[in-house]
């Protein structure tokens, strides 16, 4: 129950936060140079200045900096994001649309980076400086120096141009809507190489911390009484040394939450998703402020609701956490 | 940068591609004695999605893109670019060019079945092409009623002559119709129907994913006896170039419009026989290469500081190594593929002379200080297309040898509309000019003096001449269509003595599109057209 109190603190703590950043955000996008109707004139290839006018008075772009700011946060305290201008439909719809493709992506390739990156980290700490630790810190380094967008091309050019295993991009087959267990599976097509060329990369960061805190716990004192006992070494890592290195890669999930959603905006450009990454990069690029603004509060929310998880996660791993609230 | 170095892989790649397209006119030839077949899914590249799809009230390639199946327009551009019916029959201008009739077609009715009238007609003049519609605000500027004598006769009136083939080379572009019992309560911005559009053309609209696809399906009770062949159209939202260029090779994609792949892809496809890359059907979608400048400088407000400039850049050389034979040497703002109004290239030319240019500016008084530098300017790129970056590039290195610093500045859309046709800040800027067909449509507003200040794409320079306002001002209501071309050539000669802005190159828009494919690309706009004859082999 002491941890609850503790999360709800957190919880409590991170809302001044979160006004901050929309402030913050609302400002800095008031710099940038030209606002919607310029963005949507760009598009448009060119229109007349009256029309620019009555475009501006439709948006609500005639108003002061100081009058749309204390608007956006009015609106915002009765839980309204506002409207969005290359939509035209409420933000809240909008990013409601574009929220499961992203949080399916973010989850499948969390889980896969951190159980592999756990796997190789435990078996490279296991084999230090013999070859598969220099084979798997290697791979690691190679995944971690690639970018991802040049990782997800040529993910594409060997899977689906040359195998023909996988389909290129999209979330889901357009020609025939399946349903049911087969819908599942047609998504679960279009979402693994954009999995793997996410996670490849969090998994190079998840091995390195994996074997680091592995090879730092196997040198403890209650380690060596484990081996002292007579267990044997299978047992000492699963049940002694695994459970304490586990951790720092914890601690890192609830930090990456929140990268994960900026990263993706390349990934989903080049797998052609329909996630948040690429709505936000297109807010400010059509200068949207309101979906942009829209975007960070739930991204916000989301990392503080990953980071709430987390430290329920320390507490059942390290029941000292829970006890010293 | 090393010129030398690129030029050696730009040209081999581009050559090839050249030599590919130069030869795509005849297998299309040969397939044309082929059975059309019906049926089949034809999926469409969608680059950049726009915030709506009815091309009635934005008229912009994005729109006609995906609106152009579904809605049609009064008249369309045949094979030679000459003005045809589609849903007007025929029209008439009063011998004094104040009223314009249109025949309507007969028989025909809304993808709701709701039948099709003069009163739509008249409805989306008035409201949409009058009021909201790019460009067309501007052309219908003094059209003061529409009257509909029967259901199938729209009468337009003007207040000033308008020229009837302007109004038939701009309506290709600013004719779509909209229906009015969808648009006439409510306001047209808003209206749910914009994102669900209602027409009367081939393919009736199944669904728009905002981020993902739109769907459009074959509509059975089309005017044209047997059309369309195709099922359905889909429309891909790919945002990412390479990974649009993989889609199409992965055959999930038959066709990438207007430019919509990397330079280096499109030569790439070029070699492979699956697929078909040609600058054909995108003639009447011609663009330019600008350089504005700022008469606010006081450098840039001397004419022979501006001829030097342009004497200073090795356009040739440029277009050669960089952009190949997608691109070629532009002779002033009417490009050469208006066949109705191109006056030729006898008109002030200013081709590379370093030496010149050199002599302009000793002459203007802006000698070489320490370190050979004159003077430096801020150049503002548009960032529509990698060729304006590359070009960008060029002159900052080509004026540098003349002793001109050039800094550039980049920005994205919004802003850089913004910082040069609203807040002038800027010495040089370079985009591209579209031409609509006809100079009066979106060309001389970059000269005519009086536009108001932010007004995109127009004459925001601190720039006036008064033989040029006229000579555009005479060109707008002259309606004989021989001496409209002649005040056209008199402008090009001025605007190119004068020099506010200078065009040196001049491009169409590259297509890649599936060899299976059948009736492309045989229009001046076939992009924008409305595929009701497209067709794909087995």
């Amino acid at each position: 129950m002491r941890i609850l109190g503790l999360a709800g603190r957190r919880l409590a703590a991170s809302i001044p936060t979160l006004i901050l950043i929309l402030i913050g955000v609302f400002l800095l996008l008031q710099l940038a140079p030209g606002d919607t109707v310029d963005a949507l004139m760009a598009q448009m290839g060119g229109g007349d200045a009256a029309t620019a006018r009555e475009l501006r008075k439709f948006y609500g772009l005639d108003l002061s900096v100081p009058v749309q700011l204390g608007n956006y946060l009015w609106r915002l305290i009765r839980l309204d994001l506002g409207f969005s201008s290359i939509y035209g439909k409420p933000v809240a719809t909008v990013i409601l649309e574009r929220l499961p493709p992203t949080i399916l992506l973010m989850t499948a390739s969390l889980s896969f980076a951190f159980f592999f990156g756990l796997l190789f980290g435990v078996i490279a700490a296991r084999g230090v400086n013999r070859w598969p630790d220099t084979l798997i810190s290697t791979l690691g380094l190679i995944f971690y120096a690639t970018p991802s967008f040049w990782f997800g091309l040529m993910a594409i050019v060997v899977f689906s141009i040359y195998l023909q295993w996988l389909p290129a991009g999209g979330f889901q087959d357009i020609g025939t809507v399946q349903t049911g267990i087969w819908g599942v599976i047609d998504i679960a097509k279009h979402l693994v190489l954009p999995t793997l060329t996410l996670g490849l990369i969090f998994l190079a960061i998840y091995l390195r911390i994996m074997r680091a805190s592995m090879l730092e716990v196997l040198n403890l004192d209650y380690v060596r009484t484990a081996r002292a006992k007579g267990l044997d070494e299978t047992r000492v890592v699963t049940r002694h040394v695994l459970r304490n290195a586990l951790l720092p890669m914890v601690t890192l999930i609830g930090l990456q939450a929140g990268t994960m959603l900026g990263g993706s905006v390349v990934v989903e450009s080049v797998f052609s998703l329909p996630g948040l990454g690429r709505l936000a990069y297109e807010s400010v690029v059509q200068r949207d402020l309101n979906t942009l603004l829209g975007i960070v509060f739930v991204s916000a929310l989301l990392v503080i609701v990953v980071n709430f998880i987390v430290d329920l996660l320390y507490a059942r791993l390290d029941p000292r956490i829970a006890a010293e609230g | 940068m090393d010129l030398t170095r690129l030029e050696i892989n730009r040209r081999t790649a581009l050559l090839t591609s050249a030599a590919i397209a130069a030869n795509v006119i005849n297998p299309m030839r040969a397939f044309a004695q082929e059975t059309p077949r019906k049926g089949g899914v034809f999926n469409v590249h969608y680059g950049a999605e726009q915030r709506q799809l009815n091309p009635s009230i934005q008229a912009s390639t994005g729109v006609y893109i995906i609106g152009g199946k579904i809605q049609e327009n009064l008249v369309d551009l045949d094979a030679n670019g000459q003005p045809v019916g589609v849903l007007a029959e025929s029209w008439e201008a009063a011998p004094d060019g104040k009223t314009v009739t249109f025949k309507l077609r007969k028989g025909v009715t809304w993808h709701d079945g709701k039948p099709f009238t003069s009163a739509d007609v008249e409805f989306t003049a008035m409201n949409m092409w009058k009021k909201i519609l790019n460009y067309g605000s501007t052309l219908q500027l003094f059209l003061t009623a529409v009257d509909t004598p029967d259901p199938q006769t729209a009468v337009f009136h003007y207040e000033r002559p308008m020229p009837l083939n302007l109004l038939l080379r701009a309506l290709p572009d600013l004719g779509y119709i909209s229906a009015k019992h969808l648009y006439e309560s409510g306001d047209i911005r808003q209206n749910p129907t914009n994102l669900a559009p209602v027409g009367t053309g081939p393919f009736k609209f199944v669904k728009y994913e905002r981020g993902q696809y739109i769907i459009a399906d074959r509509n059975p009770d089309y005017w044209r006896p047997n059309a369309p062949y195709l099922d359905r159209i889909v429309w891909r939202v790919i945002t990412d170039r390479a990974a649009a260029a993989a889609q199409m090779e992965a055959g999930e994609l038959h066709y990438s419009p207007f430019s919509g792949l990397t330079i280096s892809d499109m030569a790439r496809l070029s070699k492979d026989k699956r697929f078909i890359v040609s600058t054909k059907g995108n003639e009447g979608n011609a663009r330019t290469n600008t350089i504005e400048f700022n008469f606010r400088r006081k450098e840039l407000s001397d004419i022979r500081v501006r001829r030097a400039v342009a004497h200073a850049i090795n356009v040739p050389f440029f277009i050669d190594n960089f952009l190949g034979d997608f691109a070629k040497l532009g002779t002033g703002p009417i490009p050469s593929t208006s066949t109705d109004f191109y006056p030729g290239a006898n008109t002030p030319q200013y081709p590379y002379d370093k030496a010149k240019a050199a002599a302009l500016l000793d002459e203007a008084g802006f000698k070489a200080g320490a370190g050979g530098t004159r003077f430096s300017l801020k150049l503002l790129p548009a960032p529509w297309g990698e060729d304006i970056s590359l070009w960008s590039t060029f002159v900052q290195q080509s004026l540098g040898e003349v002793g001109i610093t050039v800094d550039i500045v980049r920005n994205d859309g919004g802003g850089f509309l913004k910082q040069v046709y609203d807040g002038h800040a800027f010495d040089l800027a370079s985009g591209w000019h579209q031409y609509r067909n006809d100079p009066a449509v979106s060309t001389t507003v970059w000269y005519r003096s009086g536009q108001p200040k932010g007004a995109p794409w127009t004459n925001q320079w601190d720039w006036q001449d008064a033989t040029v306002d006229k000579t555009i001002d005479d060109a707008a209501t002259e309606i004989d269509p021989a001496r409209r071309k002649a005040l056209y050539a008199e402008f090009v000669k001025e605007v190119n003595t004068e020099l506010p802005v200078w065009m040196p190159i001049e491009q169409i828009f590259v297509t890649v599109i599936s060899a299976k494919a059948r009736n492309h690309s045989n229009t001046p706009r076939w992009g924008s057209a409305s595929w009701h004859d497209l067709w794909l082999s087995a």
